[in-house]
């Protein structure tokens, strides 16, 4: 094996390691059920305020720096927003958002945006 | 009587399964624009499709592809995962508190290596407690178009024209944003949650002051402090009932 082929793999057997520690220590060492109700109740909240987190401010640049791609990453954001509300699946919110990013992108290409 | 249990049991898995798959559709664009970038900084393919089959992460895998382009340390790695995948411990734990009597350690050790936001998600949006073969059928198609999409990414990504893949980014984000609104709609709790942590992670993004906090440790930041007031200010009544309110 080459030094930087052995460089690669001990790299990644580094990063895969690290990653699976995280998420299995938590899982085999919580095995009881929380009884406080303060912390239940942050639990709970936990993945709302993740992903929340997650998604903004990045959505906005998801389809690219751009003024142009900003453009379409918030019109993908508004139809993901709406149709959300109106309660459609993963799935469709997710695609259409994409197809309305894409379509923004070509209107604002003819129109001359960059 | 055992086969009663075996049919019982797949049909759980097969509820999982379906619905992972709008998961593993939005993970497709995601691993592939993935392979593209890995490809793209001089990684081989082979190597950024390791990468996705043993790590099933978007933003630390992205972390540690700039960190071994650029020949760090693996004491750096380690830190780097470290920090931007801290959420899944959290995820970890409250994810513990839902599991049913069938999950022993060893189902726990295995689906464990599953756990991502999406994945967590919608697991946590499951009424009442999680069996092991539900968890199982929700990782099977995310982690093979997780690895899939790495795979073509890094062998034809050069092919996709760019505006499609850029219009692919949006699609995580619109996951996410399915996830949230409609519990957002029926609890005040869970709408406060989210507007705090969005408006934390604006400033933590854009106020100069916060310029050296990476993205890992920004998420961390915002799910502690906007799940902690949620906690003290709206408070549900138990987690279960919480759960089953939604």
């Amino acid at each position: 094996m080459s030094d930087s082929t052995l460089y690669l793999v001990t790299s990644i057997a580094v990063m895969a390691l690290v990653t699976y520690m995280i998420r299995m220590l938590p899982l085999a060492v919580f095995r009881k059920k929380i009884k406080s109700q303060l912390a239940l109740n942050f639990l709970y909240y936990v993945p709302f305020a993740v992903l929340s987190a997650m998604t903004i401010p990045a959505v906005f640049t998801s389809c690219g720096e751009s003024t142009a791609a900003m453009i379409s990453s918030a019109a993908g954001f508004c139809v993901a927003l709406l149709l959300a509300y109106f309660e459609r699946g993963l799935l469709t919110v997710a695609v259409s958002a994409c197809a309305a990013a894409f379509v923004t992108d070509i209107i604002t290409g003819l129109l001359g945006i960059a | 009587m055992y086969l009663a249990q075996v049919k019982k049991a797949l049909l759980t898995y097969k509820k999982g399964y379906i619905d992972g798959l709008p998961i593993a559709l939005g993970y497709l664009s995601v691993s592939f624009t993935f392979g593209i970038t890995a490809v793209g900084m001089g990684i081989p393919p082979l190597a950024a499709i390791l990468i996705s089959m043993t790590n099933l992460t978007s933003a630390g895998q992205v972390a540690g592809i700039e960190i071994i382009a650029a020949c760090g340390g693996h004491i750096e790695m380690a830190m780097a995962q470290l920090v931007i995948n801290m959420r899944y411990a959290l995820m970890g734990i409250s994810l513990s508190q839902k599991l049913d009597k069938k999950y022993s350690l060893l189902h726990r050790i295995i689906s464990s290596f599953g756990i991502t936001d999406e994945i967590f998600a919608v697991a946590s949006g499951q009424d009442g407690d999680i069996p092991p073969c539900y968890m199982y059928g929700l990782i099977t198609l995310p982690y093979i178009f997780w690895a899939a999409g790495t795979a073509a990414g890094a062998l034809l990504g050069a092919i996709l024209p760019e505006t499609i893949q850029a219009a692919l980014g949006i699609a995580i984000y619109g996951m996410f944003i399915a996830i949230v609104i409609p519990p957002a709609k029926k609890s005040r709790g869970v709408l406060a949650v989210a507007l705090i942590a969005a408006v934390l992670s604006c400033i933590i993004k854009y106020v100069p002051l916060f310029s050296g906090v990476t993205s890992g440790t920004s998420v961390i930041i915002c799910a502690i402090a906007a799940a902690g007031l949620g906690a003290v200010l709206f408070p549900q009544k138990t987690g279960e009932e919480a759960a089953a309110n939604e």
